[in-house]
């Protein structure tokens, strides 16, 4: 049986905490994501999926419930050990690919590691390029971020989210934005990156055809998980 | 990328490199300040000097005079005689009591540098019809040539002073209509004269001087101005001009003189230079303000703009202290690049002006001064002005929350 890479027990998560309009948009969630699993996150819209996955991504924290990353507790972790945990186990891709404008696509690429040793190494920058080449992207190494196709600069952003070798890649609706051939193109990358690197995904869609393609798929309905099992 | 950058410094740069305009327009601002600052104290340091130096070669730094005569009341008996006007008597040239042995003691102080006694006092310069009131000053030309530089200020002949010679200055030439070598007829109020010959013409760089002030041998004044073997001033040099004052006043306690130093003399300038630095610091206040509010206001903005970028950064595991850092490094650059640019430009707006304002005769306003110090200290300011003014900005993109910044 493969390990836990990440296990949720009972998260909860509500806004607006002690105020009249306090909402719970998660109810005492449970999931556990094995290594090298692909999972598909799927719920209708507003049903806490993207919340769901900035807890698990560690950009938030759960009203109640626990969180474990590797078999670790990340409740007790204060604000810089889970800045540095994030760094080095999680890579995030988003559905507006978000690239940093002032670098190039190569340097975006870097950037994880750059900001994690501090300085651009030439092994950061090997890295890179050995990263962009496996997306399929040499061709536009050194684009401004912005001076590329849709498709283009959400694999250059599947590059970055791996750029840290992380245990886990949450990607939230990373094809959402994209026609549907580029879209296909990006998920076969994520898949082809699964089965050769190990890397376990998550991965919000609403594209059911995508979604088949997952080893798994969890429905997510008004902040609970409705249904789960293999496609 | 720079290899040896670390991230921060990488990512400041970026930013400003990419919100150009921004980056320009708060730059230029910042510039146009410092070349104010920089002018306006590189001009001022100038005109200081300028005078400083004037005073040094043409004035002694401490003087030292014979106490004034004072007036007694008039007394009958043990009383003041009622109504009695006292009248502050009319001064003689009086010669400073046991000068010999205060100039020893002069000599002796390790504080003061050349001394020399001289006598001064007024006479009527003749040649022809034509005669003016003049200021004689004897002296003696060894030592006093050390406190002003008479041969500096030569137009025609030399400064020699044998005991039948006199130095005059160029207006009073030009009134008696006299050049080097002719003779003038001096009289004194003791009705005693002498002719002299005019050895060597000055221009002592007013008016009032060239046409008043005339130099002879110490003995020939004695002998006009009825003072044999007296004199009426010391001049003294010292060590430290700005120690002058202090040490006029030690002097004048423990010897019976009056002593007046050169600060004290030009007392209206020096009140002059205070206010004018007085304005000068409010000026350099009020610019270090805007320039800090300027780089505040444009950093909080692009922090905003930002926002996106910021909230990526956080996802992928950069720390709070590094976008802090990110952010204050950035206001640091604009206040270091806008300080350069400012330096450049107030550096030649001051040899502009140098070259193009002009005394009336064509001799500089003020002597180009670009002190290094200047630049250093207006740089190192503004950088750390800039840090300053960053530190709110920078804090808000620090604490940005990633969730809210993705979502937005
Ligand atoms: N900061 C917040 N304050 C208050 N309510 C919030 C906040 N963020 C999200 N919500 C609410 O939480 C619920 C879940 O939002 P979430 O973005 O997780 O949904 P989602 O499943 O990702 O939807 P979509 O498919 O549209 O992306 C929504 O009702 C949303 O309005
Ligand atoms: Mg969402």
């Amino acid at each position: 049986m493969a390990e836990e890479i990440l296990a949720l027990d009972k998260v909860c998560k509500a806004y607006n905490v002690g105020t009249l309009v306090e909402t719970e948009v998660l109810h005492d969630i449970d999931l556990v994501m094995r290594r090298s699993e692909f999972l598909a996150l799927m719920g209708p819209s507003g049903s806490g999926k993207s919340t769901l996955l900035n807890i698990i991504g560690l950009l938030d924290r759960p009203t109640s419930g626990h969180l474990y990353i590797n078999g670790q507790d990340t409740s007790a972790l204060g604000e810089s050990e889970l800045t540095r945990l994030r760094s080095h186990s999680i890579g995030f891709v988003f559905q507006y690919h978000y690239l940093i404008s002032a670098f190039t696509a190569l340097e975006n690429v870097m950037m994880p590691m750059l900001v994690d040793q501090g300085f651009p190494t030439p092994a950061v920058e090997g890295r890179a390029a050995n990263l962009m080449e496996q997306v399929g992207l040499t061709s536009v190494i050194n684009n401004l971020a912005l001076n590329m196709s849709g498709g283009q600069q959400q694999r250059v952003a599947v590059a970055r989210a791996l750029a840290m070798n992380p245990d886990l890649v949450l990607a939230d609706e990373p094809t959402g934005n994209l026609d549907t051939k580029s879209a296909d193109g990006v998920f076969e990358l994520l898949r082809q990156v699964n089965q050769q690197n190990g890397t376990t995904f998550l991965i919000v869609t609403h594209n059911m055809d995508l979604a088949r393609r997952c080893d798994r798929i969890i429905e997510l309905v008004d902040g609970r998980i409705h249904a789960a099992g293999k496609a | 990328m720079n290899r040896w950058m670390p991230f921060e410094w990488i990512a400041a740069i970026r930013f400003l490199k990419e919100g150009r305009l921004q980056t320009m327009f708060i730059v230029s601002g910042i510039a146009i300040g410092v070349a104010v600052i920089v002018f306006m104290s590189a001009m001022l340091a100038g005109l200081q000097a300028n005078f400083i130096k004037r005073v040094l070669t043409s004035q002694p730094q401490i003087q030292l005079l014979a106490p004034d005569e004072v007036a007694r009341p008039l007394r009958r008996g043990a009383k003041e005689v009622d109504a009695s006007i006292i009248q502050r008597p009319t001064q003689r040239i009086l010669s400073i009591d046991q000068w010999p042995k205060i100039r020893d003691q002069m000599l002796a102080m390790p504080e003061v540098t050349v001394v020399s006694p001289t006598v001064s006092g007024s006479a009527l310069a003749v040649r022809g019809e034509a005669s003016r009131a003049i200021t004689i000053t004897g002296m003696d030309p060894v030592v006093y040539f050390k406190i002003v530089r008479l041969p500096d200020y030569i137009v025609a002949g030399e400064a020699r002073v044998t005991s039948d010679d006199i130095i005059v200055g160029t207006e009073l030439a030009k009134d008696l209509g006299a050049s080097v070598g002719d003779k003038l007829n001096v009289e004194a109020a003791s009705s005693a004269s002498r002719v002299l010959t005019i050895t060597g013409i000055v221009d002592l760089g007013s008016k009032g001087a060239n046409s008043r002030n005339t130099y002879v041998a110490l003995r020939t004044a004695q002998s006009l101005l009825n003072l044999i073997g007296g004199v009426t001033t010391i001049d003294l040099t010292v060590q430290d001009i700005y120690a002058a004052e202090t040490l006029a006043q030690e002097i004048q306690a423990s010897i019976p003189v009056e002593a007046d130093s050169w600060i004290k003399t030009n007392a209206q300038f020096f009140t002059a230079v205070h206010a004018q630095q007085t304005t000068n610091t409010l000026i350099r206040v009020f610019v270090g303000l805007s320039v800090a509010f300027g780089i505040a206001a444009v950093l909080a903005v692009s922090v905003i703009q930002r926002s996106k970028d910021i909230g990526i950064l956080r996802a992928m595991g950069t720390s709070r202290g590094q976008i802090l850092r990110v952010f204050l490094i950035q206001g640091g650059l604009l206040g270091l690049l806008g300080s350069v640019f400012g330096s450049a430009m107030g550096a030649a707006a001051l040899v502009f002006w140098h070259n193009y304002a002009r005394q009336v005769d064509g001799s500089e306003l003020f002597p180009l001064i670009l002190d290094r110090a200047l630049f250093i200290a207006s740089a190192v300011l503004a950088t750390v002005t800039g840090v300053a003014a960053a530190i709110t900005p920078a804090l808000r993109a620090a604490n940005l929350d990633p969730v809210v910044a993705i979502r937005g």
